[in-house]
């Protein structure tokens, strides 16, 4: 794209610096020797200034070679100018570009840990996850790229998935993660208030829902909502299992994405739910991916990396 | 009336050449020792090792200052700072106190000018004959002897870059590339970039570099006053000056107007006028007029340290020595002293752990079982010592506040490890919204070597 829709622009930065360029030139030269009238006491060894009156500036010249480096600055300047973009919309001879220098960091940085992550991309997922150092260098890539979402313990948050428990929407094998990691997934659940019919049936599915989970609901509720449940079917299936392969959660679950409250159920059904995992196949390839889907699946199923431990009881802590 | 005719200045002249004289006395022998303790200290340092590394190793790739024991990190920048503000005040307080002796004794660029000047005699002669070959048209001779400085020159200049050079790549390394030439293009421009530097400002423009490029010489007067040492010439008592008559009275005055003064003087000044600018304090003047006083059998000191207040009022040396110690040299020698004793303290307290804690911005405070609050934190821990340690994480500041990950982390030398971990309290434990809370982080095989950083715990409403 044009730094400037209009032409005049363009000419205007160009004509501009190099009247600057030229105008330190011209004033060099002319300065360089000035023609003094005499005094009258014969005397030339001021500059002629002469401020307040009798305040005059002794003429101790500057050193030559100092002048010869404003010229050599210039010529510089020129050079520059034409070598790299300065000029408007002149893009210089060398055609250097910020993006490219980055492009060429990135090569640089390829070259240097290429070979780390074609070592891992030749190894089997779970054989990765084992690797310290894999998994050393999943745990940066996934503080830099995907904490934003799912937080820096990999817990999730409402809306973004838990990563470290044995509930998978797309599924938890290692490849399913990298699947999910390289293309993306979009969850989508419809806006079923109009198809369950009006406001009560809502209210009377989320309360069947809440049954299939085990939580508290109203069982007379719930017994109406099972006669409306079929329009579920389709997606979380019969006893509202889910369904990996739409991505539909399972619902006999306690773990909710979005909260497992009636009023937030009732809203999900009512209004649907769409989410998005960005695709990182174009930004991070398929190495890096490889390792950080290798992270990621051994964040719920290694006993050893997974090091939590169960929190300390309140009363415990508070007598600390 | 005559018209006054126009004349054209240059504003710009060609550099005159300076050639001092050699001199021999009490501030050259003084000036000798400090070209000898500075660059045995420069040359010498980058080859001291310590724990199976160099001793002194800036180490701009890694972003780590090596200082024997010592290991600085890009958060410990105020050491740099502390480290500038009072070579600063040392340059104030010497200045204040005897002028440019710093230029006079021991700046590089005297340093260097003085040993290309003894290379310079060494192979062309003294003043005399360097004048003289100079102004000898081209021959094999002047050739050669011009080639073998400049040879000398150059060799000292790629030796001078290269150790510059080797403090900041472990110089024994870089030998080893001396050795195949294999210097990557960074290190090839630094040593090529010094050693030109070297070579041009001591071999070709020495004085012009005081007197037009230094800054120092341009603020320097600021720090005089009349009680500052300064180099003087002693106009009462030699002028009227001229040459000794034979009955050894002279004109009257001591100045015999043998012009050795000028002759000595590194920025080609003539003392006598007064002081100058471009006077950069070396004494050098003094050393030749005492040898001629001694000569003429007069009393040494008719250029000679001393101070203005002293020459109009004519102190003597014991009164010049008790004004030393004026006002404005006894602030600036507590402010030195404390800033001093400030960053040794700072240095000594100094913990080789550094913590910072980040919130995780994405949630706000998550519940979780059992209806008890959860937060999630980033602990960026910096080990900044040369040994790996474990660290034991405690965390307080709230009632039931506990931490639900591994609370022992451990992080290797010299290693910067984010470590992730989950706060909880029970609900009702804090007030609703933000909490201040406090996180501990210390070394398990050395309690001393801990670091405590606060942190918010969010409790959502």
């Amino acid at each position: 794209m044009a730094d400037f829709t209009n032409g005049f622009w363009d000419w205007y930065i160009v004509v501009l610096t190099l009247l600057g360029v030229f105008g330190c030139g011209v004033l060099l030269y002319s300065q360089a020797k000035v023609k003094l009238a005499k005094t009258a006491d014969g005397q030339t060894g001021t500059t002629g200034h002469v401020w307040d009156e009798d305040l005059t500036e002794l003429n101790t010249p500057m050193p030559r070679w100092w002048m010869w480096l404003f010229y050599i600055t210039i010529v510089f300047a020129l050079a520059y100018l034409f070598l790299y973009p300065g000029l408007g919309t002149y893009a210089g001879k060398l055609g250097w570009t910020s993006s490219a220098e980055y492009k060429g960091e990135l090569k640089q940085a390829d070259a240097e840990f290429g070979p780390l992550f074609a070592k891992y991309q030749k190894q089997d997922l779970k054989t990765v996850a084992a690797d310290p150092q894999a998994h050393a260098i999943g745990e940066r890539l996934f503080l830099t790229y995907c904490a934003q979402c799912h937080g820096s313990d990999a817990r999730g948050n409402k809306g973004f998935p838990n990563l470290t428990d044995n509930d998978w929407l797309f599924g938890g094998t290692p490849d399913t993660i990298k699947e999910t990691i390289l293309h993306g997934r979009v969850g989508a659940m419809p806006p079923m208030g109009a198809a369950l019919g009006g406001d009560k049936d809502v209210e009377n599915v989320a309360h069947y829902v809440l049954t299939l989970s085990g939580s508290t609901a109203d069982p007379i509720k719930a017994v109406f909502g099972k006669e409306k449940f079929g329009a579920c079917l389709a997606c979380h299936g019969a006893g509202g299992k889910g369904n990996p392969a739409l991505g539909a959660p399972n619902l006999s679950d306690k773990i909710w994405l979005f909260g497992g409250s009636a009023e937030t159920i009732k809203e999900t059904i009512t209004k649907g739910r769409t989410t998005t995992m960005p695709p990182f196949d174009d930004f991070l390839g398929e190495a890096k991916v490889h390792v950080l889907a290798a992270y990621v699946w051994s964040l719920s199923n290694s006993t050893n990396m997974n090091d939590v431990r169960q929190p300390v009881p309140a009363e415990a802590v508070a007598e600390q | 009336m005559n018209q006054p005719q126009p004349q054209v200045i240059k504003m710009y002249a060609a550099r005159e050449e300076i050639y001092p004289r050699e001199t021999d006395g009490r501030y050259a022998r003084l000036r000798w020792l400090f070209v000898w303790l500075t660059q045995l200290a420069f040359y010498c340092t980058p080859w001291l090792q310590w724990n199976g590394r160099q001793a002194l190793l800036f180490d701009l790739g890694a972003r780590k200052f090596y200082i024997v024991g010592l290991v600085l990190w890009p958060q410990d920048f105020i050491y740099l700072a502390a480290l500038l503000i009072i070579s600063a005040y040392l340059l104030f307080l010497a200045t204040a106190v005897a002028g440019r002796v710093w230029c006079g004794f021991a700046c590089p660029q005297t340093v260097y000018t003085e040993i290309f000047l003894w290379i310079e005699r060494k192979i062309e002669g003294k003043r005399s004959a360097r004048i003289a070959l100079d102004r000898q048209p081209a021959s094999l001779r002047k050739f050669g002897k011009k080639s073998a400085k400049h040879l000398a020159w150059g060799a000292v200049a790629l030796w001078t870059g290269f150790t510059f050079v080797g403090y900041f790549t472990p110089i024994t390394q870089l030998m080893g590339e001396v050795a195949t030439l294999t210097f990557g293009p960074w290190e090839w421009f630094w040593v090529v970039f010094y050693s030109v530097a070297t070579y041009g400002n001591a071999g070709w423009l020495r004085e012009q570099v005081c007197k037009y490029m230094c800054p120092y010489a341009r603020f320097q007067s600021s720090m005089f006053d009349r009680d500052t040492l300064i180099i003087t010439y002693d106009a009462k008592r030699g002028e009227p000056r001229g040459p000794l008559s034979k009955n050894g009275n002279g004109n009257g005055g001591s100045c015999i107007d043998c012009s050795l003064c000028v002759q000595v003087c590194p920025t080609g000044i003539d003392i006598r006028k007064g002081l100058q600018y471009e006077c950069i304090g070396c004494a050098a003047c003094v050393d030749a007029c005492n040898g001629v006083m001694d000569k003429t059998g007069q009393a040494r000191g008719l250029i000679r340290y001393s101070t203005e207040r002293a020459m109009e009022d004519h102190l003597t040396p014991t009164a010049i020595r008790r004004r030393t110690l004026r006002p404005r040299v006894k602030i600036y020698s507590a402010v030195l002293g404390l800033i001093m004793l400030a960053t040794a303290g700072a240095l000594t307290l100094r913990t080789p752990l550094k913590l910072d804690v980040i919130r995780d911005r994405g949630s706000m405070g998550r519940e979780v079982e059992d209806g008890m609050i959860e937060n999630v934190y980033r602990l960026q821990i910096m080990n900044t010592a040369e040994q790996a340690h474990v660290y034991k994480i405690a965390v307080s500041g709230m009632p039931t506040l506990a931490q639900v990950t591994a609370d022992q982390v451990m992080v290797e030398a010299t290693e910067t490890k984010g470590y992730p971990i989950r706060l909880r309290t029970a609900h009702g434990a804090g007030k609703p919204g933000s909490n201040k809370i406090d996180i501990t982080l210390s070394a398990v095989d050395d309690p001393s070597l801990h670091v405590k950083e606060s942190a918010v715990f969010i409790v959502p409403r």
